[in-house]
This record gives structure tokens, sequence and C-alpha cells, in this order.
């Protein structure tokens, strides 16, 4: 701690530059010119889409790198210098933070106690109030490698406080967590900045939980964009922002498609069944789309104003459209899929317990829940890729239990995971998927031409596709999927681990193609991404706890003080209400 | 923090280290099944290797000479244990049994055995099949024992043509320079050294980076000597257990004499299982993923041990370029430590010089692991 008076800030960098050199030998910038100042005792959030130079900037803090050129000061001592004093005083927690899944909750703790020095003493006083904190008390027993994914960031999170430490560095603690593990994370965080005063500083993807700190720095491509309050930066879309409702007859979601059109739009997002724009440029620019729509004003939030900023960084937004060469034959509304009492077990454990839903045609169907509420389970039974215990599953009409290989010809499957072979070229990926879908000569050469001018991957056909950009590969892999035309999508976490501009690039084009007839499956842990889907299912510990209209579900939440109920908050309400009463078919809409 | 305290807490640090190190070991399956049961299941194997004896050989018996006693010759081998004989009297026909690998042998018996034996010049051939050289060594030492016990029957029962011995006359085919020792032990040791020296603890290191669980532990007061430490001790002692695990097999299981000090072979051991630590961590903090750090060590740690070290090819018998190469890998110091103590003794000589290299090269070894293991990424 600084003596009282002379106020050292907790990090101050003087711009800093940092490369890398990459397998190609193409160097890349990871931050250029960044200067900025975090006073002791403050929270500090480092916003920006992926490749921004987030991470590099808490690794360079943290001194496991040093900068090519510009200053680093941490807790009045130069990084680049002398990197094991500060490694001696403060906590990190790096982004898949290095638990030992082999060591029991209690001996990751006595680990890195011991490893900061830790005396017993203090150790007896630390452990309670950490397992308090982090409700990890009846669990000190287990196995780090079977606690939930929430479990292990709030382990993580205990291992980087156990010396309580001046100074702590989160990159990216809720990234790939539920919403519940998620609020519990940042209850912990704002605790120990109100009542420890240690000096935080938070990379996040959420832009939502900018929001909660004291000052938001915002990067992009490696330099700062601009940095202050969140309320400050969201100001700068002050008289921007609107809320405009769907005339009759149209979806939020494709009032949205029309907006995102035009040219004065920042950003379009559906929101409580309706649509929040930001409108930029000349004010008196027309809008086609907005011809005949009721349109109010509304207060910009953090969310609002960084949009603007990257606008403004010439970041254009891409024309994420995707036409179909000959979109699926639409017979009315039927029923596309149909789950009935779907059960899986694995051995006692019931990890999709008596699940039950039905899409139509055309129709964007989302699976919500935290992690483990058994999503990837049952898109995995729907894709006939696990065998179902009991239940009947009807996809594309057919029962999946006989007739799998006819299918799987009408499905197309977007895994949690990167599944494209790294390292062939962008063309050969999208070749050997043309293959083992079956696609030969003319027809093949055809849809590969569609995949790459439809997702913009033309120029770079030739490159390995582990070199690819974040959002490219997701493009790339949504292009595989869809190569042999299929009427139904599954889509499993495709936004896990994306940054906004990619979320929203995503959503844009799931929402093209449902336009033009396509089914869509998604499952999701960004709540606010619920409100592109037509119905949801809330699922936690394999039961379907609430399932309908964005709207419909977000019923279920109590109004927050000063502002609508958030998808998030209604997920919230839903799955503690549903925990609380031991599990009763809780609320099916 | 210097002295005293300084000295305390680093020492904490590493005790805390060396816990989590033991931890993993005892957890995590493939650990234990490197370190323990593969040195088990290679005593097993090497003992079942040794216990199994060559019997019902199928030979090819080449009778040219109808003479009675090239006939009698001949019946020897169908009576000994150790032959499954097959009669022909063409050496084409032996070749072609040979080359289908229908016999692992031919015996040829000349046309002019009987007159070659009454002048007292007697020759008989014996081909054996290479392709399996301590199979082929075997096969050819009862042949010419089945040879001079048929020799030695003659010579009691007065029989008076005999006046000089039946010559042997030996031929390798397929591996022409079968020069192999096959010392058991020393194989034995280096193996299982090598494996847990070298191989475990790469791919502990290797998956410490791959999984990141570095770039946690690096933002903690922990040195990088600390961490190296923690990765030595818990594998070193690992490494004795199955030293042990060998030298008790070696003494009660197979006999195998032991001429030399225990101290020795334990101070040497003691260098080699250093060198191979130091080996694999150098790997894996240059390579730093699982897959590419254990195909680099057993490029360069394992193979080396089982081909260059002298425990089953002879190393005086390879090109000069070879020994060049061997020379540069630490097994074969260790092989001629291992066979020094354990068939001839405590040859100072030998003993010396030997340790004296692979001591410098933990020297070596442990520089270059301070220089490359850093508390940086990227």
């Amino acid at each position: 701690m600084s003596p009282p008076g002379v106020r050292v800030p907790a990090v101050a960098a003087d711009g800093l530059r940092r490369t890398f050199r990459r397998d190609t030998g193409e160097i890349v910038v990871a931050l250029d010119g960044v200067t900025l100042r975090a006073e002791a005792g403050s929270l500090t959030a480092l916003v920006g889409p992926d490749g921004a130079g987030k991470t590099t900037f808490l690794r360079l803090v943290a001194g496991l790198m040093a900068p090519d050129a510009g200053t680093m000061t941490v807790l009045g001592i130069d990084v680049a210098r002398e990197p094991q004093r500060i490694q001696d005083r403060i906590g990190y927690m790096p982004q898949r933070f290095g638990l030992y899944e082999d060591l029991t909750v209690q001996e990751n703790l006595d680990l890195y106690a011991d490893l900061h020095g830790v005396s017993a003493a203090d150790k007896r006083r630390q452990y309670p109030r950490l397992m308090e904190m982090t409700a990890l008390g009846p669990f000190t027993g287990r196995l780090s490698g079977n606690l939930s994914g929430g479990m292990k960031q709030k382990l993580g999170l205990a291992c980087a406080l156990v010396r309580e430490p001046e100074l702590l560095l989160l990159d990216e603690p809720t990234a790939g967590v539920d919403p519940l593990s998620r609020q519990e994370l940042w209850q912990i965080i704002l605790h120990l900045v109100a009542e420890q005063r240690t000096t935080v500083m938070v990379s996040t993807a959420y832009l939502d939980e900018a929001e909660r700190c004291g000052r938001a720095v915002v990067l992009h491509q490696g330099k700062i964009l601009t940095q202050g309050a969140p309320d400050e930066i969201a100001r700068l879309a002050d008289g921007k922002v609107f809320l405009a409702d769907p005339p009759a007859g149209q979806t939020a979601r494709g009032l949205q498609a029309h907006l995102l059109g035009a040219q004065a739009i920042v950003d379009a997002v559906p929101e409580g069944g309706r649509v929040r724009f930001i409108r930029d440029g000349a004010a008196d620019a027309r809008v086609d789309a907005l011809a005949q729509v009721a349109v109010a004003p509304a207060q910009p939030r953090f969310e609002d104003g960084f949009m603007t900023l990257l606008r403004r960084a010439g970041d254009s937004r891409p024309a994420s459209v995707v036409t179909l060469d000959k979109p699926p034959e639409r017979q009315g509304d039927g029923v596309v899929v149909e789950v009935r009492d779907l059960v899986r077990m694995f051995g006692n454990f019931a990890a999709v317990d008596h699940v039950s839903f039905e899409v139509r045609r055309g129709e964007l169907f989302g699976l919500l829940g935290p992690n483990g509420a058994g999503k990837t389970t049952t898109f995995r039974m729907l894709c006939g890729l696990l065998p179902v215990t009991g239940g009947t599953l009807r996809v594309a009409g057919v029962d999946l239990r006989r007739a799998r290989a006819s299918a799987r010809q009408r499905i197309g499957y977007l895994a949690q995971r990167f599944s494209l072979y790294g390292d062939l070229s962008v063309v050969e990926n999208l070749e050997f998927f043309a293959s083992a879908y079956g696609l030969r000569g003319g027809r093949k050469r055809a849809r590969i031409d569609w995949a790459l001018r439809q997702f913009e991957l033309g120029d770079l056909a030739r490159l390995p596709s582990r070199h690819l950009p974040g959002g490219y590969k997701q493009r790339l892999a949504m292009a595989a999927a869809l190569l042999h035309e299929p009427a139904l999508l599954f889509l499993d976490e495709p936004t896990s681990g994306a940054d906004p501009l990619a979320r929203r690039e995503f959503w844009q084009r799931i929402n093209a193609l449902t336009e033009q007839g396509v089914t869509a499956i998604v499952t999701t842990h960004f709540m606010e991404e619920a409100e592109y889907c037509d119905r949801v299912a809330i699922l936690d510990a394999g039961r379907i706890l609430a399932q309908g209209t964005p709207a419909e579900v977000r019923a279920h939440a109590r109004r927050q003080e000063g502002r609508e109920a958030t998808m998030e908050d209604a997920f919230i309400a839903i799955v503690e209400e549903a925990r609380a009463h031991g599990h009763p078919e809780a609320g099916a809409a | 923090m210097n002295g005293a305290a300084g000295l305390a807490a680093k020492l904490r640090r590493i005790r805390a280290l060396v816990r989590k190190e033991s931890f993993q070991i005892v957890r995590d399956p493939s650990s234990m099944i490197i370190g323990v049961l593969m040195p088990v299941m290679l005593i097993l194997l090497f003992g079942f290797a040794l216990s199994l004896d060559v019997t019902s050989v199928p030979v090819a018996v080449v009778l040219e000479d109808p003479s009675p006693a090239a006939t009698d010759l001949a019946a020897g081998f169908r009576l000994s244990p150790y032959f499954n004989a097959h009669y022909t009297t063409s050496m084409e026909t032996a070749r072609a049994m040979m080359l289908d690998l229908k016999v692992d042998g031919i015996i040829r018996i000349r046309p002019d055995f009987a007159r070659q034996l009454a002048l007292g010049d007697a020759e008989v051939q014996i081909v054996v099949h290479g392709s399996d050289a301590n199979r082929a060594r075997l096969i050819e030492a009862y042949a010419q024992g089945a040879i001079a016990q048929w020799s030695a029957r003659r010579a009691s029962a007065g029989q008076p043509v005999t006046t000089g011995p039946v010559a042997v006359q030996s031929r390798i085919w397929f591996n022409e320079a079968n020069d192999s020792h096959w010392f058991l032990v020393p194989g034995l040791i280096v193996m299982v050294m090598t494996l847990i020296g070298a191989f475990l603890t790469t791919m502990v290191m290797a998956r410490e980076w791959e999984r990141g669980t570095l770039e946690a532990l690096f933002v903690t007061p922990v040195r990088v000597d600390e961490i190296l430490w923690s990765k030595t001790l818990p594998y070193f002692a690992l490494g004795m257990v199955g030293l042990s695990l060998c030298f008790l097999a070696a003494k009660f299981l197979f006999f195998v004499p032991f001429r030399g000090s225990l101290w020795v072979l334990t101070g040497a051991s003691m260098l080699y299982l250093l060198v191979a630590l130091g080996i694999g961590l150098f790997i894996s903090s240059a390579v730093k993923s699982q897959l590419a750090a254990s195909q680099l060590t057993l490029v360069a740690t394992y193979l080396p041990a089982l081909m260059l070290s002298g425990f089953i090819f002879d190393l005086r018998s390879t090109p000069l370029a070879v020994q060049a190469i061997a020379d540069v890998f630490p097994a074969r110091y260790f092989v001629s430590l291992l066979q020094t103590v354990f068939l001839a003794g405590d040859i100072w000589p030998v003993v010396l010089p030997e340790a004296g290299i692979l001591l410098g090269m933990v020297v070596a070894l442990v520089a270059a692991n301070r220089f490359v293991t850093r508390k940086t990424l990227a």
C-alpha cells in the first residue's frame, strides 16, 4: 500500500507497444501507444473486440511479458525491470485459470497459500472468509476437475485472493459462465473493491459488466479508443438511441434486420419485443425501414456508446446477410422437431430429464441454461450423435432412433468448439465437408463458390484455417454446416467466447437464414441473445423450467428498480425459484 | 526478503510444489503407468524372454552323404528335444524351406562327409536364420552341442574311423554382424531410468504449459529454480524406486551376478537419472506441447537408449559415424558403467571417466534449463 498522502497509481502505463510474430512471419501489433492510469482502490474494465489487446495488456501488468516500447509501472515498480517484485504482490487470474484438476479444492487453495507465503494464522482467518464468499465450503474435498465451470472460476478467484493482493488482475473471469455464476462472481468482485479497497482490473466481453466498473477502457486493435466512467462513454450515444415498435405483421427480428441494412443505423438489437437502435450521421437522413414505425427515444447504455465508438473507429459493419440458392420449401408451418419426454441417463445421473418441446418450420428456437443444464446433451441426441435413454424424438418427420442417416442429410450441425481442420486451408475444409455430405462434381463446386461468396471468405480461401481471425473461423464453420443446404440447423453455443461484434454478425446471418425458411435451434448463455429467438426454453439440471416467446419468459421476472426486467433477470429468477422449490414443474408457459 | 527468512520461504514454496506434484503423480493414471507399471512390465517381459528356452526348433537336415556315419549324425538331431528335424537330400529344398520360414536352420552334411571324416577333416555346415539374432545364436549353440555329443558318443564307442574332431562351419544368414551381448539388467535399468527420467518429466512439464497452469503459477512469488526443483525431486524419487525394483529383480528373480558395489551402482544411476530429467525438462520448456515434446523425447532419449547405448547392438561393431553419434547421448556411458559394475566390479579407470562425462552433462543441462525456463509467455 502506498503511504497516505502520496498517491501512486496502482497501474501506470505509458506509450506501451507490444508486437508478436505469427508462424507465417507476419508481425501483429497487439498494443500500440497505450497510456492509462488505474488509481489505487479503483475498479477498471478493459473492453474491446477479440484481438483488441486486453490479454496482452494484463500480461504486461503481471510481468509475464516485456513491452517493446514504453513503460509499465505497477505499485510504483517498473515491471520490465523487476517482474518478480510485482508477482510477489499481486493476484492474477488468467483466462484459462490454471487450476490443477487432479487436486482438490482445498489442495489448490493450500498450494497458492503456501506459494504466497500466507501464514497459518492468516490462513485460519482467510479460508472461512473465502469459502463463504465463493460458497465452495461444502466442496473442499472435491477434485477441482469435477467442479462446474462457474465453480472453477470461483475457485480460481479464491486462489488469486488467498494472499489479499494489493492489485487483482482478472482476464475474462466470466467467459463461458452462466448468468447465475456470473452474478455471484461480480458480487465477490464488487465486495472486494468496496470493503477491502483492492484495486481490480478486469477484462470482459460482456458490455453490461463494464457498467459496474468505475472506469472503462475501450481497446480496439491495440489502441485505446476512449477511457472514462462508463456513463460518460454511454453519453457518446446521447440522443441517438431509440426504441422502435415493429409494425403489425413484422417481428422485432425482422425490423432489426431491415434497420441494419440502412447506412445511418449504427447498431440495432431486439429488446423486449421492440428494437433498440442507434442512429448516427445526418439526422435528416431518411431510413426507409422506419417509415411506418413508432419510435421513442431511449436512455443510452454503455453498450450504445461502445458501438458508436467502434463505428467511428472505422469498423465498418459487415453486410452479414446470407442468400440461399434454393430456400427450403415452405409447406405451411408444420412441426419440424418434436421432442416428447426425452430422457438421457449417464449412470444414475439424468442429464436430460423428461424434456418436451417442438419447433416449427422457419422458427428460431433457443435453448438457454447454465453450464451442465443438459443443452449439449439434448443437441447430441437431436443430431443422432448420442442414443436416447427414453422418450421420442422426431426430426424432420423421422424417428432418429430408426433412420439416422436420412435425417442427418437434412440437418446442419455447428458444434460448440471450432471443429474444422486447422492445417487445411479454407477451401480445403469446405471441399472436405462437401465430400463428407456427398456433394460431387458441378454441384460441389457451385456450393463451395456459394459459401466463399456468401461468407466473404474468397480473399482468405488459401489461408490455413487456424490462422483465421476469430470471427472468420465462425463464418467458415457456419459455411461448412450449410454446404448441403440443410433445412434445419443446430447451433451449439455458437457465440460462446465471441466478441460483441462477431456475435452481432452471427445473429444477422442466422436471422437472414430463418427469414428464408431455414429452421434453427440455438443454445446460448448470453441471455440477451434470447431476444433474437421466436421462442425459448429455459433448462436447468436437465429439466425445462419455462418455455415460450421471449416476452412470455421475461414476464417471470420481477420488475427491477429503475429499469425493465431483462431476459437475464428472468432467467435468474426462474432458476432460483426452481432450485428453491427443489424443482417442481416450474412455470411452463 | 533475504537471509534465513528468504530461505525458509523458498523451502516452503518448494515443499508446496513437491507436494502438489506428488498428489498428481499418485492420482494421474498415466504417471503411475509410466512410473510403476512400466518397470514391472519390463521386468516381467525380460524375465519371460529369459526363461523361454528354445525347444523344438524346426531345422532342415540335408543329408547329401548316405554313409552310416552321416546317417548316424543326422539321427542325432531327431533324438534331440531341441530340434524338430526335417530330412532332405537337397540343399535347394532346404533353402526354399528356410526362405518360407518353415525352418529356422539348416544342418548340411556334405557328400564327402564320410571320406573327410576318415581323413580327420570332416565338416558340417550349420546355417541359421538370423532375423532373430538372439534365437539364431541359441540355435547355433544347440546345433554345435548336438554335433559335439555325437562326436563324444563315437569316441566313447571306440569307433576306429574317428581320427579328428568334426569342424563346424557356422553361417548366419540375414544378419552377418551378429555380435550382440544381451545384458539383461543393464538394459532394464537404462530403459526404466529413461522412461521415468525423461519421458515422464517431459509430459508433466509440457502439460502445465498446455493447460495454462504455469501462467497462474508464474504470477506468484515462486522462482524459476523452485519450479525446476519441484519437477525434479518427485521424479527423482520415482526413478530410485524403479532402480530398486530392477535391482531386486536382477538379484532375486534372475540371479544375475553383481560384482561391483551397490553405492557405485546407485551413484551412477542417480547421475544418469539427473541427465534424463534435465533433457526432459529442457525439451518440454523448449517445445511446450505434450505431443511434440513426447515425440522429441522418444527420439532424443528412448531410442538412443535402446539402440545406441550398446546394450542391444555392440557399439564396437558399428561404423565410426554411428559411434560418434552414440557418444553424444548419455545412455552409452550409463550402459558402460552398468556393465562394468555388474559383470566386472568397481573398475575405477572405467567408472571414473564415464561418471565424469555424465556429471558434465548434468551441469550443462542445469545451466541450459535455467536459461530456457523463464517466467515469461510468448
